[in-house]
């Protein structure tokens, strides 16, 4: 008895969690966005990619996943595996610096003034560096890179090993799976973000997809006589929305697979205390 | 003297080899690896707290903060006075207590019901699926929303209206926007939640459940008297770290929910400042409020680790 409701809670709650992807992938493809779907149709892909706008955000979009992915888990790494020698003077002070960073920080304005005096505004840098490391990310790294046996570290150096090739050659390779999580994370991180681009980029040319897909479908139902976005929006029929997202989601769906699995490894190394 | 110096130079090698710039050099490379993180908690996350100070200023930007005029506590006298104080507190208290009362307790069920799931490939399917919208930007949650529930043919408006019932609006009310906020909260994030609680489920040994039943433990006692306590402190930690990020739980989703007809019940601390700041160029003003909420903040969850800590729980800090 229990069981059966717990199958069918389980089912129902699994079910909604897909279920309106499903329903706005199916509309994209229709002609009129009803209940159901009528007619097939590649109409409302063929407008958003002929629409420069679109093409363009999500060009932007690729650039900053691709690039900052790389930036962010280089400097991550790095300092991670600096970190991760308990023998470095300073390191108590140097990892309270970063674990104060999660309890406090300076907030939206001040950031934005320091974001603004490093000459970042309005460049596509402002969505990768100022948000580069994340304390959290950086310190289960640290852990981890902790967990792999000195001796490994040691015997090498003792070879005549520089610190580089330690890093290149011994770590970073037993790292693979941590480092291929941290870099899915920090790279559905970058694709999603939103907040910055508005709050650093004002060139409407270098919009990242995700406020060019808020434009198309949040402003253009709802901020009636709104004063935050002064900028003309189009109306774009049902469809056409349905694709921006479908579109603008596709990415993360191709890398769902890797990221249920690493991800949530990534989770519980976060787990473990040290 | 000659012969002194001459003395102190030969005790040098055997003296320093064990001073902090000896050691500090050794690790050179290391500090050279992490020169550019540490550049970057500096400028990016120190330096802004630097800039904090602004705050108790009249800043003006162009001649930054060795310039601008000293104000003391203007403008958090002028913040506690305003109404909009009130409706910010109320509206932030309420969304982050109801994050804390119903998605909270929802994941930690969640996880107790997947955990009682015999087929191990039904568990992992339903896990699959579940995880999916962790990973959709706040944007895309919204905007399925928006596609969904809007009154101009969304569906759920489409099946209200077909039931001979008057359509509602969802968006654009602020009946429906708490309800709305913390549904795509557990839609986007429940099933997420669970992955640190049905691990710690995993560990619990077995034979604690076999000792119970066969005491005659049924299976609401195994829960409440070995499951429950077996995760009891990874629900502290957890709590523990959400108190963390209490007050600005969903920044991206409220400011994207938000318009000029729910603006009284949704407008929380963080949309106030972008708003007020950044957008009408109260840079001062907004900075205060952005610090009273920092500082709020900080005290939630020293004081939750504090109190973790006195019920013998082991905090995280």
């Amino acid at each position: 008895m229990f069981d059966a409701a717990n199958i069918i809670f389980l089912s129902l709650f699994a079910l909604a969690a897909v279920l309106p992807f499903i329903y706005v992938i199916s509309s994209s493809f229709s002609v009129t966005a009803g209940l159901i779907p009528k007619k097939f149709t590649l109409e409302a892909y063929q407008y958003i990619f002929s629409a420069k706008t679109f093409y363009r955000s999500l060009l932007v979009s690729v650039y900053v996943t691709s690039v900052g992915t790389m930036i962010q888990l280089i400097l991550t790494s790095l300092m991670a595996y600096g970190l991760s020698y308990r023998h470095v003077p300073g390191r108590s002070m140097l990892l309270l610096m970063v674990v104060f960073t999660m309890l406090f920080s300076g907030g939206m304005i001040p950031t934005y003034f320091v974001v603004r005096s490093t000459g970042l505004l309005n460049t596509l840098w402002s969505l990768m560096i100022p948000n580069a490391i994340s304390a959290f990310n950086l310190i289960i790294l640290k852990n981890f890179f902790q967990s792999i046996p000195d001796e490994l570290k040691e015997s090498a150096k003792i070879d005549g090993a520089h610190e580089l090739v330690v890093l290149f050659r011994i770590v970073m390779p037993l790292s693979l799976p941590a480092l291929a999580a941290f870099g899915l994370f920090y790279a559905v991180g970058l694709w999603n973000q939103y907040f910055n681009a508005i709050m650093y980029i004002t060139d409407q040319t270098k919009y990242p997809v995700q406020v060019v897909l808020r434009q198309v479908i949040i402003l253009a139902y709802g901020n009636i006589g709104d004063s935050t976005d002064m900028e003309e929006v189009p109306y774009y029929g049902q469809s056409i929305r349905m694709a921006v997202i479908v579109v603008a989601t596709i990415p993360i769906m191709l890398v769902y697979p890797f990221l249920q699995k690493h991800f949530a490894k990534g989770v519980l190394l976060g787990s473990v205390k040290g | 003297m000659n012969q002194m110096e001459a003395q102190t130079e030969m005790a040098k090698p055997t003296k320093t080899r064990n001073t902090l710039a000896n050691r500090m050099w050794k690790v050179r490379w290391l500090y050279f690896f992490m020169a550019p993180g540490i550049a970057y908690f500096l400028i990016f996350k120190y330096y802004p707290m630097w800039g904090v100070l602004m705050a108790f200023q009249r800043y003006q930007p162009h001649v930054g903060l060795w310039g601008s005029q000293w104000v003391g506590l203007r403008h958090f006298r002028r913040f506690f006075s305003e109404p909009e104080f009130w409706m910010l507190l109320r509206n932030t208290l309420y969304i982050a207590a109801l994050d804390l009362v119903i998605y909270f307790p929802f994941t930690i069920i969640l996880a107790l019901l997947l955990n009682e799931v015999r087929s191990e490939i039904y568990k992992r399917t339903v896990q699959t699926l579940v995880y999916v919208p962790h990973f959709l930007s706040w944007v895309v949650v919204v905007g399925i929303c928006y596609l969904l529930f809007t009154t101009e043919g969304g569906v759920i408006n489409e099946i209200i209206a077909s039931l001979g019932f008057e359509k509602i609006n969802f968006l654009m009310s602020e009946r429906w926007f708490r309800p709305m906020i913390i549904g795509q909260i557990i839609w986007k994030d429940a099933g997420w939640g669970t992955i640190i609680f049905l691990a710690a489920l995993a560990g619990v040994d077995p034979n604690l459940y076999e000792a119970a039943r066969i005491d005659g433990a049924n299976r609401w006692r195994l829960l409440w008297h070995v499951t429950l306590p077996a995760i009891r402190s990874v629900i502290v930690i957890l709590l523990i770290l959400r108190m963390g990020n209490f007050l600005d739980l969903g920044f991206e989703q409220i400011f994207l929910m938000l318009n000029a007809l729910n603006r009284e019940v949704g407008e929380v601390f963080d949309t106030y400042v972008y708003r007020v700041g950044l957008q009408q160029g109260q840079f001062s003003y907004s900075a205060a409020v952005g610090l009273f909420k920092s500082v709020v903040g900080l005290i939630l969850v020293i004081g939750s680790n504090w109190i973790a800590k006195r019920f013998g729980e082991e905090g995280v800090y």
